[in-house]
């Protein structure tokens, strides 16, 4: 790599500090991977089911700022609705992005945000309903990192 | 070895004419406005970039520039200086005064030795300083990055139109022996990039035309908003050569070349590049 | 930091029973806590980790957010609308400070 050394772009800074992730992140952090975050949050065991739909762009030019959506086939009535849509990434130095909560009164479960992703990597959604029904969706998104651009 | 690639592949692709590798859906392109330019058709950055970044760019909402055009709007009416004036009390109504303001610049302005080529950065230090009695501000500070975006957005999908003839005509001859000199390590001119391999890719990176016609934007790189002579600076110092500093009389030679090599494509300001 | 600013787009009115979508942005750098600086230390990390958006005072949805959420953070998600509602969206940083924005959603 010619001259993206220098500099303190996350892409490259993540992969070399694993290490300093668990320093000061409260709640959520301390799980090493994917899985173990998901276990930690009692999500392990989730199916993957059509009725959670994750949809992210499948090459993302530029990993700082890629775009998501979530939304969960769901009734959201006060005895079945979709309370939780957690995200965990495979490939970023701390595998947690973000849990939306829902409820009934959201009508539809439904969330969108942008991520950062370190390199190429699977992103993981686990949607968890009132009546403890646990879903998975899970996309590839293949990062690429520019050869020049100052 | 990137040299030797190049240079490898201009030989074998030497009658390139400007157009993406693979055109987008509903692309468009813009012919050049004077007969002696080196593009057949000009293409804005927009083009090249996929899909999930011009949506952001396109959704005003979610375009972080449009955080800095409402900043910028707020800074208009803030008075500031010793002589008790905003940027409202002399220019009004922005939309009105700010119209040409992203089609126009680089201009000359100025009156007797003070008239020189300015952009709108240096240009709204002038203001500052001598009409506000401000303190100027820094170069890709907030308030100047705010300032640029806010006045230039006021042209909105206007085809810039600089001046290259009369005064400017030795500004735009200098900029464009820049644009076509070699410089640095890798030995390397605007023009190789930008005009014999626009289109192709070096490594992942979809090369354009390196247009400025939505400058100051945000990077999606740099997760924040640059100005052209922050950009140029990138550029340069990747040939691995020591760029001029920013305003200078040098970048603002260039700024002005490479406007014109854009005359006629939409301002995009704030435009969302990665 | 002042610059701390939060954008929300959400519709003016509404039919009863009706789902709309509200869109949120807050200007934060997210520092993730990853990076060096030119010394080679360690920046702390300073992040926006949750976002709450309460109806007439009820939560209707909330966000535990990471640092893999990018600058800038945008939130958009759905609200049914039940009477005239005054949206208040909450966001929290690291540390405690927290920044929000109230709409007002009319019936009509």
């Amino acid at each position: 790599m010619t001259n993206l050394t220098r500099r303190d772009t996350m892409v490259l800074g993540a992969a070399s500090l694993a290490v300093a992730t668990s320093l000061n992140t409260p709640a959520l952090a301390d799980a090493k991977t994917a899985d173990e975050s998901l276990a930690k949050l009692g999500l392990s065991g989730a199916s993957a089911s059509a009725d959670l739909v994750l949809d992210m762009p499948e090459i993302a030019e530029n990993g700082n700022t890629v775009p998501l959506t979530v939304s969960v086939k769901s009734k959201m009535t006060a005895d079945d609705y979709v309370k939780r849509v957690v995200l965990v990434a495979d490939g970023n130095p701390a595998p947690e992005v973000v849990t939306f909560n829902f409820t009934p009164a959201s009508g539809e479960a439904y969330a969108s945000t942008r991520m950062r992703l370190a390199k190429t990597q699977n992103v993981i959604a686990v949607a968890e309903t009132s009546k403890g029904a646990k879903l998975m969706a899970k996309r590839e998104v293949k990062v690429t990192i520019g050869g020049c651009g100052g | 070895m990137l040299k030797k690639l190049l240079i490898a592949t201009a030989l074998i692709a030497s009658a390139t004419s400007s157009t993406l590798a693979d055109p987008p859906k509903g692309y468009v392109s813009v012919k050049p406005t004077s007969k002696d330019h080196p593009l057949k058709e000009l293409v804005s950055g927009y083009w090249y970039r996929d899909p999930a970044t011009r949506a952001i760019q396109d959704d005003e909402f979610q375009n972080p520039g449009m955080l800095l055009v409402e900043a910028g709007k707020e800074l208009w009416s803030k008075v500031d200086g010793k002589a008790g004036k905003s940027c409202a009390s002399c220019h009004g109504d922005p939309k009105k005064s700010m119209a040409n303001v992203g089609t126009s610049f680089p201009k000359m302005m100025g009156q007797g030795d003070k008239r020189t080529l300015r952009n709108v950065e240096s240009q709204i230090n002038v203001c500052r300083t001598e009409n506000m009695q401000a303190e100027p501000w820094k170069l890709e500070s907030k308030d100047m990055l705010a300032m640029t975006v806010f006045t230039k957005h006021q042209s909105l999908g206007k085809p810039v139109n600089v001046k290259v003839d009369g005064e400017a005509a030795k500004w735009f001859e200098k900029g464009k022996a820049m644009y076509y000199t070699r410089t640095g390590q890798l030995d390397l001119s605007c023009s190789h990039c930008h005009e014999m391999m626009e289109g192709k890719y070096i490594r992942s990176d979809h090369l354009s035309q390196g247009q400025i016609n939505g400058f100051p934007l945000y990077r999606l790189k740099d997760q924040a908003v640059l100005s052209v002579h922050k950009r140029f600076e990138g550029c340069i110092r990747d040939t691995r050569a020591e760029f001029p500093k920013a305003g200078s009389d040098d970048l603002l030679a260039l700024e002005l070349y490479v406007a014109w090599r854009g005359n006629g494509l939409p301002v995009e300001t704030p435009a969302v590049r990665h | 930091m002042s610059n701390i600013k939060p954008r929300v787009k959400a519709p003016k009115t509404a039919k009863v029973g009706e789902i709309v979508e509200i869109k949120s942005l807050i200007t934060h750098e997210m520092e993730s806590g990853q990076r060096k600086d030119k010394d080679g230390a360690v920046i702390p990390r300073k992040i926006i980790n949750k976002f709450v958006a309460t109806a007439n005072g009820k939560e209707v949805f909330s966000a535990a957010i990471a640092p893999a959420i990018s600058a800038n953070p945008y939130i958009a998600f759905k609200m049914k609308v039940e009477a005239a509602t005054e949206l208040k969206l909450v966001w929290t940083e690291d540390g405690g400070a927290e920044f929000s924005d109230v709409q007002n959603i009319a019936i009509g």
